[in-house]
């Protein structure tokens, strides 16, 4: 029971994670409505950002943690620019291969430039943990999931209860009424992928200091974050955020209880067992293509 | 139509009359000089092995222009497929001693059910669950070779595989390596022009078409899914013989990204395309050979790469060069068709072609079609009216199985289609056309009524394509674009687009048409051809059921009305009769 509450815990704290990087998937893809392949990527290059500024450079924790959502921002720019924007008329496959292309682009330019020797970044506090009763309260984790709550909050205020954010909204349902109204439908795009950049590389940085830095790590957090998407429903916000909880759990009692090397195979397992059985997912509605 | 009739046209039965297999003589030719070539030729080590790399990846290339350039489904899990094959090869052949080619069919067979299982699991989705499952699938299947020790040997990967007695030396076994991507081209280029290849543009060009002219499409795409995995799997346990040796890495999800970038580089839509691009892509890192001193970096590269090419250069190099020569060459003059198009509506007996009975279709709380009854009398024109948002077109897709009915029953000349997925529908008769239009782009005028007359159950074309060809033409010259048959869609008017749906529905013969606002977008004298092909319709005895705002050709066309209003019937019966009911005057120009 002790084991349990443990793994309950740190379920949580890694599914924290990939709901975040699951919300900046879901916001993409109801402003431009594709997926995008190199959303884990951004986790990736983020937590390296990190390495560089606060272990290399020894800069502070904090400055770095901005220069780094910073530069974050600026990719999220450049992505846009450089691999959306110019396909924003054609349809989906082709978008979906060049994002695939810039996750390969992305992952092997870090390889290239950092090696394959996988990274340490500390984590943001001196203190590792405090015992509470049976349970071992790691910082970091604590730290995941309150920034997490955080950014759900921010979220909600934001889309729902700011003017900006209802442009998006707007934007994401029907970019020639949001047009016609006169928001700037290639502004309010932009704006959502540097969101979602500075998302997902905040979960990058978050979950660096649990995991190791790694090339690795974006394809697997953003695999995970997909099957969080799937496991909610496609582009519901609550429903990313309850998969991706509810996959770290899965995914942490599977490696307790049944098997460590496939601990990264219960996300394709559930995955799959949604697709065949569930494929709109817990909140999902299925929608039919208009005629 | 039954036995290859006299009536066939000499221009179009001449260039088909020869056999296939003699049509493509040279082909053959050309293969089996390189056959001889492999097999003579003396290489040096180096050489040997980079041809073998090259022969063994283009046949899994092969697959990925099938799946994503004919079919437009994407596989990012075609190096797990490649090392299915290898590992089946690979451990029977040195760990079972078992023969070589039961292992190599094996292999085959396995990656074609792993494919056809992976695709039952996600091809009724959209494209990018399918990039995610077999993704995942990759990580998957490399987690397993890694981790199986007991029958994978792990990342020490498996040594000592075994060759056929017939090619043991690595000289025969190329040339045999040859010979199998000559067979697999073979059988990849012409895929397009089979009646399976047909089905997979359609479905890549527009699924919901392909649905509705009587296509299987989950069944379709889930053929190409397992034909690229078998590829994949084929050309894997091909791999293992030529290099003896296999490890994980070599099957990993970069390898994967390898392969794509192949078939980008070279053309998705073209076996030629996959052979150019598997070429370049293992000779241009040979000869960058420094890139590879730094780990990622020439991977770093492919994937600008595919960004590039996606960007500037979507058909690929094949693409490129192919449209260059398209321009030199003449189009093929359409013939005309000897016989003009017959229409023969099945008829199992009775007055009434189409019962609806009580058919609802609920949104939500939205009503949009409310129980509704419709009786459509066999021949002639039937219209079904109403204002905007009265749920007439909802009506035709629920008529047509692109949405499920909530309630309600439908008979088609006596079957029951109420539950029927869209293609077996127009299987039992129905034929139908899009308020906008749904054409198959990259196809030309002839190759889109060929696939509608295509239609299962059609029993007006024989055998073969000279006869399917026939039909076609009849169908287009039905409607006056005869001459134009081997036109791209995209050089039609839209008037003229709306014709072709027409001919594609006329094609398959059905047993009731459906027209969906067919008059909508035309000027007033492509209005009045309309009429006129309704009437010359109607005339052989075929059914019309029409949705149209235009109260001219309404009322003008159409014997019998049913007035739809909020998604209820508000009056039914003889046209004139119902145009001066006085609740359908109030629905339309409301109450004084």
């Amino acid at each position: 029971m002790d084991l349990a509450l443990q793994l309950l815990f740190t379920g949580v704290g890694i599914g924290a994670v990939y709901s975040l990087v699951a919300l900046g998937f879901v916001l993409i893809f109801r402003a431009t409505n594709v997926v995008n392949f190199a959303q884990g990527e951004f986790s990736m290059v983020a937590a390296y950002l990190m390495v560089v500024f606060a272990v290399d450079l020894g800069w502070p924790y904090w400055l770095s943690f901005l220069l780094a959502l910073a530069g974050m921002a600026l990719l999220g720019v450049i992505f846009n620019l450089g691999v959306y924007y110019p396909l924003r008329h054609r349809s989906f496959l082709p978008v979906i291969i060049a994002t695939i292309g810039a996750s390969i682009l992305m992952a092997n330019s870090v390889l290239a430039i950092y090696g394959p020797q996988p990274q340490v970044l500390p984590g943001w506090f001196d203190t590792p943990g405090f015992q509470l009763g049976p349970v071992y309260l790691d910082s970091q984790y604590l730290l995941i999931i309150a920034v997490t709550i955080v950014m759900v909050i921010f979220n909600f205020w934001f889309f729902e209860r700011t003017m900006l954010g209802k442009k998006l909204q707007a934007t994401s349902q029907d970019k020639e009424m949001a047009s016609l109204l006169g928001i700037s439908v290639s502004t309010m795009i932009m704006i959502t992928f540097i969101y979602s950049a500075v998302l997902g590389g905040l979960a990058g940085i978050l979950v660096a200091p649990v995991l190791f830095v790694s090339i690795q790590m974006g394809s697997t957090i953003a695999l995970k974050a997909f099957a969080a998407t799937i496991i909610g429903g496609f582009g519901d916000v609550t429903g990313a955020i309850i998969g991706g909880l509810s996959l770290g759990i899965i995914e942490t009692f599977g490696a307790a209880y049944v098997s460590v090397p496939y601990k990264d195979g219960f996300a394709f397992l559930v995955l799959v067992l949604f697709l065949v059985f569930r494929p709109q997912g817990i909140f999902g509605e299925r929608v039919a293509e208009k005629a | 139509m039954s036995a290859p009739s006299d009536n066939m046209p000499i221009v179009v039965a001449a260039p088909r009359a020869r056999p296939l297999l003699l049509r493509h003589l040279p082909y053959f030719i050309g293969a089996a000089v390189l056959v001889g070539l492999a097999a003579t030729t003396p290489f040096d080590g180096y050489l040997l092995n980079i041809l073998m790399q090259a022969t063994t990846f283009a046949i899994a290339v092969f697959g990925l222009s099938v799946v994503l350039g004919l079919c437009g489904q994407i596989n990012l899990a075609q190096a797990a497929f490649f090392g299915f094959g290898a590992y089946a090869v690979g451990i029977g052949t040195s760990d079972y001693h078992l023969s070589y080619w039961l292992c190599l069919l094996a292999g085959f067979v396995i990656t074609l059910l792993a494919g056809a299982l992976l695709g039952m699991s996600t091809l009724r989705l959209g494209g990018h669950y399918l990039a995610m499952v077999t993704i995942s699938f990759q990580q998957i299947v490399t987690l397993v070779m890694v981790n199986t020790i007991w029958l994978t040997h792990g990342p020490d990967g498996v040594s000592g595989i075994g060759r056929p007695d017939l090619f043991k030396s690595q000289q025969t076994y190329l040339a045999f390596c040859v010979a199998v991507l000559a067979l697999v081209g073979y059988v990849v280029w012409h895929l397009p022009a089979t009646r399976l290849g047909r089905a997979m543009r359609a479905v890549r060009d527009n699924e919901l078409a392909a649905g509705v002219v009587g296509i299987d499409v989950f069944r379709t795409k889930i053929s190409a899914f397992a034909l690229c995995a078998a590829l994949g799997g084929l050309a894997g346990g091909l791999f293992a013989g030529g290099f003896a040796y296999i490890s994980p890495d070599q099957f990993s999800f970069a390898e994967s990204i390898v392969f794509l970038t192949m078939s980008l580089l070279g053309g998705v839509a073209s076996p030629i395309g996959s052979a150019i691009g598997t070429g370049l892509l293992i000779l241009i890192p040979e000869w960058l050979r420094f890139l590879k001193s730094i780990p990622g970096l020439y991977l770093a590269i492919y994937g600008l790469f595919v960004i590039l090419i996606i960007r500037y250069m979507p058909d690929g190099i094949w693409g490129f060069v192919k449209a260059f020569l398209d321009r030199w060459r003449s189009k093929p003059r359409a013939p005309a068709p000897a016989a003009p198009l017959q229409l023969k509506p099945a008829n199992v007996g009775g007055d009434i072609v189409l019962q609806v009975i009580g058919l609802s279709k609920y949104f939500g709380g939205l009503k949009a079609v409310d129980g509704v009854d419709i009786a459509v009398r066999r021949g002639g024109v039937h219209a079904l009216i109403g204002p905007n948002g009265s749920g007439k077109t909802t009506t035709l897709n629920v008529l047509s199985g692109l949405y499920k009915a909530t309630a309600g029953r439908i008979m088609l000349d006596g079957t029951d289609i109420t539950v029927m997925p869209p293609h077996l529908r127009t299987a039992a008769g129905l034929g139908r056309t899009f308020q906008n239009i749904r054409l198959f782009r990259s196809m030309t005028a002839l190759e889109n009524v060929e696939i509608g007359a295509e239609r299962p159950g059609n029993r007006l074309i024989g055998a073969g394509d000279a006869a399917l060809t026939e039909r076609a033409l009849q169908a287009l010259y039905f409607v006056g674009l005869g001459p134009r048959a081997h036109e791209l869609i995209s050089s039609f008017s839209y008037g003229h687009q709306r014709l072709i749906e027409i001919a594609r529905a006329l094609a398959a013969n059905p047993t009731l048409l459906l027209l969906d606002e067919p008059a909508a977008g035309l000027n007033s004298t492509e209005k009045l051809e309309l009429h006129e092909l309704l009437k010359r319709i109607a005339a052989q005895g075929l059914t019309i059921l029409i949705i149209d705002h235009d109260m001219t050709l309404v009322s003008e066309a159409a014997q019998h009305i049913t007035v739809l209003n909020f998604g209820r019937r508000i009056a039914d019966g003889e046209s004139l009769a119902v145009l001066r009911h006085p609740d359908v005057v109030t629905a339309y120009l409301g109450s004084e």
